[in-house]
């Protein structure tokens, strides 16, 4: 069903902290590898080895260069599903696929009534859904769901894999609907932000900015490169012979 | 966006097929135009036609065009959806009127009423289609109150020029019928200019500031996540170059809208068969330039998406 569930209590989301994210990539490859066998499986890729790579991934890293009164600096800057309080890309469906789960708040698609109109990729301005050509339906961020409630695994795996995969802790998963949630605490306390919050669309996932430049940095004087020398003897011989 | 073929014959053909539905079923219902079998049938099978063309393609445009049949489901929600039901369910008055104004020759009671119910089918077809892109806020060139007007007009028009090209090709055309296709005409024409200055000065409030939840200064975009285009970069970014934009512009103007024009304006004094002949080829000018608007509506059409990939 389209039709949006009544605002559901629990509202599962990640936090990424701009901060410490370096942008090495784990949560995407972390993020392709068990999705490819995962709930959405398999997450098809076209050409992989040839002139023209393309295939389907539900977590990017962006890398960005933020230029203030304060200074320039790189920011790394995954981009996946928010799972949004006010999806467009699920009210826009007309087969019922796309859904979201009122006991927490995910974003689905179920693929086997999925006609693959692409509207809904239309209609996500964070560019979260990617289509899969081969099978012909759309794809995208599970939030882990087949790992987070996974009673086979042990109960520290039970996140989503780009959470597990981060190598400085700049992913946390947890429950953006409770205020008293370790998550949400961080939000509050980071002043974390949501994405493109003019739209209205009320993502759940939240970005945690980098922090302020303390100023409190060495700075380093380098003495500019100066210009080469004109030379006499054989090797000022040389550079004339070769600058002929 | 990328312009898709499938869904610019689509909505370019649906509308004209609407349009002419909608004045078939207005003017033959309450007898304004004659119950005469072949222009009937003509018109019809052409109204019809188009119509049925144009939603076989738009199946073209789907990954699994063999489940098209769940797109009637979710009417509560989705645009799309409501397209799909209300363009079926117009069929339905459009076989009635069909039968009775072509093959019974009437006009008039119930005959009228299918007519009349027909062509509100038409009129909100072509609304649902219009709101499918007036509803999508991530791309501010559809999402304006310029949209959803501009399908009305384009339908009323292009179902105009090809009534009146059908009317005057079995010499049953009139002085009224023709005005009134070159006042729609002007109408779409004027639309279509309004819409292009609005949308060429059109300030979109997201920012790449915004869409990275990194405040002031500037954001610009040193790394891709990918080396090559992905799916979001074809279906969402699709670019034209500013200089191809302003040609296509204006062979969509010279096509679309100045050459019927000219043609429906000397028709107005051309006796039958030649007034029939500038009728149609206007007809047909106007068809191949409202496929090439269409195209540039989806060409021209910028979705939030590129912000993340340093397009502005």
């Amino acid at each position: 069903m389209t039709c949006l569930p009544a605002q559901p209590s629990k509202k599962l989301g990640l936090v990424i902290d701009l901060d410490t994210c370096v942008g090495c990539q784990a949560c995407v490859t972390a993020c392709k590898e068990w999705n490819t066998g995962g709930h959405m499986a398999p997450l098809t890729d076209i050409d992989p080895y040839g002139g023209h790579v393309d295939g389907v991934w539900f977590n990017r890293v962006h890398a960005y260069e933020h230029t203030t009164e304060h200074g320039s600096r790189t920011v790394n800057f995954p981009r996946s599903c928010l799972h949004c309080e006010q999806p467009a890309c699920v009210t826009v469906c007309p087969t019922g696929a796309s859904y979201k789960r009122a006991s927490d708040g995910i974003v689905l698609v179920d693929e086997d009534k999925c006609i693959g109109c692409k509207l809904c990729s239309w209609a996500c301005p964070y560019g979260a859904r990617e289509f899969d050509t081969d099978v012909g339906v759309m794809k995208k961020c599970t939030l882990c769901v087949d790992r987070i409630y996974n009673d086979n695994l042990a109960a520290e795996d039970r996140v989503p894999a780009c959470v597990a995969a981060c190598p400085t802790s700049a992913r946390h998963f947890g429950d953006l609907g409770d205020p008293a949630s370790a998550i949400s605490q961080l939000v509050d306390e980071r002043g974390g932000v949501a994405l493109m919050p003019e739209l209205g669309y009320k993502p759940t996932n939240k970005y945690l900015p980098p922090r302020a430049h303390s100023g409190r940095a060495a700075t380093v004087e380098a003495p500019a490169l100066e210009p080469i020398r004109a030379e006499g003897g054989f090797l000022g011989w040389i550079d004339r012979m070769l600058s002929n | 966006m990328h312009p898709a073929f499938s869904v610019v014959f689509f909505t370019t053909a649906t509308g004209a097929g609407y349009g002419l539905l909608a004045l078939l079923g207005l003017l033959g219902g309450l007898g304004f135009i004659p119950a005469d079998f072949w222009l009937g049938l003509v018109g019809m099978a052409l109204a019809l036609g188009l119509i049925v063309a144009g939603l076989l393609s738009s199946t073209g445009h789907l990954g699994r065009p063999e489940r098209a049949w769940r797109a009637f489901s979710q009417w509560r929600s989705s645009w799309l959806s409501r397209e799909g039901v209300a363009s079926v369910a117009t069929f339905i008055p459009a076989g009635v009127f069909g039968i009775g104004w072509v093959f019974l020759g009437k006009s008039g009671g119930w005959v009228a009423v299918a007519g009349l119910l027909a062509a509100a089918g038409a009129v909100v077809t072509v609304c649902t289609t219009g709101m499918i892109y007036a509803s999508l806020k991530p791309i501010a060139q559809w999402h304006s109150r310029y949209t959803l007007p501009a399908y009305l007009i384009f339908a009323a028009m292009t179902g105009s020029v090809l009534a009146n090209a059908l009317l005057q090709g079995f010499d049953l055309g009139s002085m009224a019928m023709l005005i009134w296709a070159l006042l729609a005409t002007l109408a779409g024409w004027g639309w279509k200019l309004a819409t292009w200055r609005y949308n060429d000065q059109l300030e979109i409030p997201t920012t790449a500031n915004t869409a990275t939840g990194l405040a002031g200064g500037t954001v610009r975009s040193i790394e891709w996540p990918h080396t090559e285009e992905n799916y979001l970069l074809k279906e969402m970014g699709f670019r034209i170059a500013r200089k191809h934009g302003a040609k296509l512009r204006r062979i969509t103007q010279l096509l679309a809208f100045i050459t019927p024009v000219v043609l429906l304006a000397i028709a107005v004094f051309l006796p039958w068969p030649l007034g029939a002949i500038a009728s149609v080829l206007a007809a047909v000018a106007q068809f191949a330039g409202m496929l090439v608007e269409r195209w540039l509506f989806f060409a021209e059409a910028k979705h939030t998406v590129t912000l993340y990939y340093g397009r502005e």
